[in-house]
């Protein structure tokens, strides 16, 4: 990685075109439009050629981190790596030129990558329907909700307004909870990490939609007493809704279906190793049980009957609409490969390698940093902090100086139980060499903790820019190019 | 047998377990109670090799037509520049993770950092963030948005003439978030202002959102709307192609307070419907109210210049339900994709597109009209897309359509119907279109003659 300190718009020259299309053959044809309808103002998009165009994006990439070029510990983000053949597949031409409005009959490849694609997540999670309509996770945990509250309403019950959330979840869900017009109370941890089933219980009455739940949760530990917890959310007549973000543990050992849940959603850009893209796109299919399928949202495809013919249905149960058309459809096709590649035998390793790969590095670590839940963990560990270290050196520090070592530094300051929290994921495409390399970065920077914080402190020393000004960022907010004369 | 993506060996795996002190890989979900383990067969294909993929998609493809493209709605087949699908392909940005660890992320907050540039040059607006899912769902934001911008108001009006997927997506967003919605019906194929402007003096709206070319394809006249928004304390928010922007008038020269919309037209693959690009702009004062990430320009520790995203107490992981929105993956890569087609394009080719795609759109619209089939629906000046009444009935004439491989003739209700045309369609296609249509007359005369259809059809008349 190196440093490249240009913007598009440096590079741009009166009257360079980057383009090529064809001249104005309609120039005959006089413009009709209204001179109070037309644009006024000029427009100062950059004029580039096409080799500095690219040349200009190829030098930016350069100064980014990718799964391509390094190991991601990020926790709660599975960051494995991107089949290629993925890649290959969901550019056929086949698929690209195809208008979402056109007539089903014209899409059949399409609407079959859907459908055997919801049949194959809901044989893995032992859910009954699934759509895939819904582009992130958070869109997904938002559909979720969303069918939630209609259940209840279309039952009559229309008091059930508040959604349990554990203090331990990811912030999209309280967020997708204030959207949906749920109320989030949060539920406390026990020391174990686990949900308090003390404070849980007492919570659980006829206002209660249900609750959301990672498991594993954000600890990367298992919710031992899940049955109790289903038994206990139904029997108050709310439903529990599972947050996959930490599928990648259980993805062939264990079903959240078979774990009492009705609703669910899937990051297919973690669990089933879409690309990350920089932030998205991503997709977020949501789950549910026999009961809730009527409410999944529109359009929903399914295979008629008898015909082998797939056919786009708009069921008038449903939630409603929450897309445009049928969700991130490049990215479902993405997800699809990857199951073939997989297939029904090799889909029963990927969680146990994946909890392999982290309770490795969790025992290999747990000398030089703090452990405070020390028991078995599942894809994820999360430590607090440095065991030791001269000064003050923060878990910041350590993040930073991993950077310096050629890793991407891990997630730090969640889950918000500790105050130095880094959580570490390694997924089940680390070779241990890899995973060996970064437990040795990790020790060599506990050294440092000890004879030269400064070098923390001050740290990364090597990436293409050093720590930003993030005050300066937030007070004098900069954010568009302002053209100097 | 090993996988491609398993790196492990025997011995690796027997090191890793003795290590975590576990004595086996089922050991390792002790934890999990015996009767949630999964011990069937999961109902999946067996493993494939590359080989069988190609052959499955080459095969799943095939049962695709391939058509040519006389349709809009909310998705436009405009041209694609190789660069820019290449540029989205390297792996560095591919395969990248969210830019939050500023110092190895510089690649993806620069093109953010200009992304939002273009998008805000585009609007008119000042100010841009990192993108939305799609058009629909951001009007959804938007309109959140002027709630929580306008902080007690209770309504929301949305025009009927915006495509029908965007009233959809934001009547769920409102209905589940507590927000009253009245969609106000258009009037002569355009936005019902003097209706608008009434609903407006019970001073409960927080926002208005209308379209600046609507589902007809007409580009509507917004003249005096942002004074009477403004004047009952909402905000104005512009449905936009932002493609068209650079030829038609902006959300901000119109006055709007947030511009929201549907950047596939900015050269993204129609690709059945996604991915695509969602992009929500606004004006300096409510930037603190957006949703989603944002990227700033600050410097590093030795003073060069950097890029972070910023303003982050807006957002979910800070503010969890407290947050402007629960959005957190967005559509980067897409956004990427649009910034480097913004930058080939430049001024002069994004106005090259909308000359091309406007000539070949007005060229269908009079030869249609020239064979006395269709009458005009509004007679209202358009773009690209434009809606006639239809004599022939719309199934017979979509179907004749079809046979010579064109989509379009888009149903808009009773006998209207739609049509798109962009730089990407040939004059020939053109032709083939009206061809269509006077086969379609013809074979329906023929089903007269040969009594299978009444004497008294209307096609008659």
């Amino acid at each position: 990685m190196k440093y490249y300190d240009k913007l598009i718009f440096g590079l741009s020259k009166e009257r360079r075109i980057g383009f090529s299309l064809p001249e104005n053959s309609w120039k005959d044809r006089a413009d009709g439009i209204p001179a109070n309808l037309k644009r006024s103002s000029p427009l100062d998009l950059p004029q580039v050629s096409e080799p500095d165009a690219v040349r200009h994006y190829v030098n930016l990439s350069d100064m980014n981190f990718s799964v391509d070029t390094g190991f991601y510990p990020l926790g709660s983000c599975t960051m494995k790596y991107n089949p290629r053949i993925s890649e290959e597949v969901a550019s056929f031409s086949g698929f690209s030129g195809i208008h979402p409005l056109q007539p089903a009959e014209s899409m059949q490849g399409v609407l079959r990558i859907y459908s055997e694609l919801s049949d194959w997540l809901c044989a893995l999670t032992g859910m009954s329907a699934f759509t895939l309509n819904p582009f992130a996770g958070a869109h997904g945990e938002l559909t979720g909700l969303m069918i939630m509250r209609k259940y209840h309403l279309s039952g009559g019950d229309t008091g059930r307004t508040r959604i349990i959330v554990p203090d331990s979840a990811h912030g999209t869900n309280p967020a997708s909870a204030a959207v949906c017009g749920l109320e989030v109370v949060q539920v406390k941890s026990t020391g174990e990490g686990l949900i308090d089933m003390e404070s849980l219980l007492p919570l659980l009455d006829e206002t209660v939609a249900g609750i959301m739940m990672t498991n594993p949760n954000t600890l990367g530990l298992f919710e031992k007493d899940i049955h109790r917890i289903e038994a206990a959310v139904h029997a108050a007549g709310g439903l529990m809704y599972y947050d996959g973000a930490n599928m990648n543990a259980l993805l062939g050992k264990v079903r959240p279906a078979d774990m009492g849940f009705d609703i669910m959603h899937l990051n297919l850009h973690k669990t089933f190793s879409t690309p990350h893209g920089g932030g998205g796109p991503g997709a977020g299919p949501v789950g549910v049980t026999e009961n809730l399928k009527h409410l999944l949202p529109m359009p929903a495809i399914r295979k008629r009957d008898g015909t082998g013919e797939y056919e786009i249905a708009m069921p008038e149960s449903s939630v409603g609409r929450i897309s445009g058309f049928m969700g991130n459809f490049g990215m479902l096709m993405k997800a699809y490969t990857y199951i073939l590649m997989l297939g029904k035998r090799n889909v029963r390793k990927v969680g146990p390698y994946a909890v392999l790969a982290a309770n490795y590095v969790k025992e290999s670590l747990k000398d030089r940093y703090r452990l405070p839940i020390p028991s078995l963990c599942k894809h994820e560990t999360v430590f607090d902090g440095l065991a030791a270290c001269s000064g003050d050196v923060t878990t910041l520090d350590v993040a930073k100086r991993l950077l310096d070592y050629g890793f991407h530094a891990p997630t730090i300051y969640f889950p918000l139980l500790f105050h130095q929290s880094i959580m570490i994921e390694p997924t089940e495409t680390e070779s241990k060499e890899t995973l060996d390399a970064f437990i040795d970065a990790m020790k060599k920077i506990a050294d440092e903790a000890l004879t030269d914080p400064d070098l923390l402190k001050e740290a990364p020393h090597n990436t293409p820019v050093r720590r930003p000004d993030e005050t300066l960022a937030a007070t004098h907010p900069v954010l568009v190019y302002q053209h100097k004369p | 047998m090993g996988f491609a993506y398993f790196p492990h060996t025997d011995e690796d795996i027997r090191a890793m377990l003795d290590k975590a002190g576990a004595v086996s890989l089922d050991s390792l979900y002790s934890d999990v109670p015996e009767d949630v383990l999964f011990k069937g067969e999961f109902d999946i294909p067996d493993a494939m090799t590359e080989m069988e993929i190609r052959r499955r998609f080459a095969d799943l493809s095939s049962k695709n037509r391939k058509l040519k493209i006389f349709c809009g709605a909310g998705a436009y087949d405009h041209y694609s520049p190789a660069a820019a699908l290449s540029m989205i392909s390297r792996p560095e940005f591919l395969t990248s993770y969210t830019p939050y660890q500023a110092e190895v992320s510089q690649g993806t907050l620069r093109y953010i950092f200009e992304f939002q540039t273009m998008m805000s040059m585009l609007t008119g607006m000042d100010c841009s963030n990192a993108s939305m899912y799609d058009g629909p769902t951001s009007a959804a934001e938007a309109m959140l948005m002027a709630m929580s911008c306008t902080r007690k108001k209770k309504r929301i009006l949305l025009s009927g003439t915006l495509l029908p997927q965007v009233l959809q997506v934001v009547e769920t967003y409102m209905g589940f978030h507590g927000v009253g919605l009245d969609v106000i019906p258009g009037k002569d194929g355009e936005s019902d202002l003097a209706s608008i402007c009434r609903e407006l003096r019970s001073e409960d709206v927080a926002g208005v959102l209308v379209p600046g070319i609507n589902r007809y394809g007409i580009i509507e006249d917004l003249s005096g709307l942002a004074d009477a928004v403004h004047d009952a304390k909402a905000l104005l928010a512009v449905y936009s192609d932002p493609s068209s922007l650079a030829v038609i008038r902006t959300p901000g020269e119109w006055g709007a307070d947030l511009a929201c919309g549907e950047a596939q037209s900015l050269g993204i693959p129609l690709n059945a419907g996604g991915p695509y690009l969602g992009f929500l702009c606004c004006r300096q004062e409510f930037v603190r109210k957006l949703p989603g990430r944002i990227a700033g320009e600050t410097v590093d520790a030795d003073g060069k210049k950097a890029y972070v995203l910023t303003l982050q107490a807006r957002e979910q992981h800070i503010r969890r339900e407290k947050a402007t929105s629960n959005i957190c993956s967005n559509q980067s890569l897409m956004a990427l994709y649009v910034t480097v087609y913004l930058s080939l394009m430049g001024p002069q080719g994004l106005r090259r597109v909308n000359d091309l795609s406007y000539g070949g759109a007005h060229s269908l619209h009079s030869r249609l009209l020239e064979t006395g089939l269709f009458t005009d629906a509004f007679g209202k000046p358009f773009l690209k897309e434009f809606t006639l009444r239809s004599r022939l009935p719309v199934d017979r004439l979509q179907k004749s359509l079809l046979d010579k491989g064109i989509f379009g003739a888009l149903s808009c209700g009773e006998d209207l119907v739609s049509f798109c045309v962009t730089e990407n369609r040939t004059e020939e296609e053109i032709e083939q279109v009206v061809d269509a249509a006077l086969f379609c007359h013809l074979d329906i005369c023929r089903d007269i003659v040969n009594d299978k259809l009444s004497p008294d059809h209307e096609i008659l008349r």
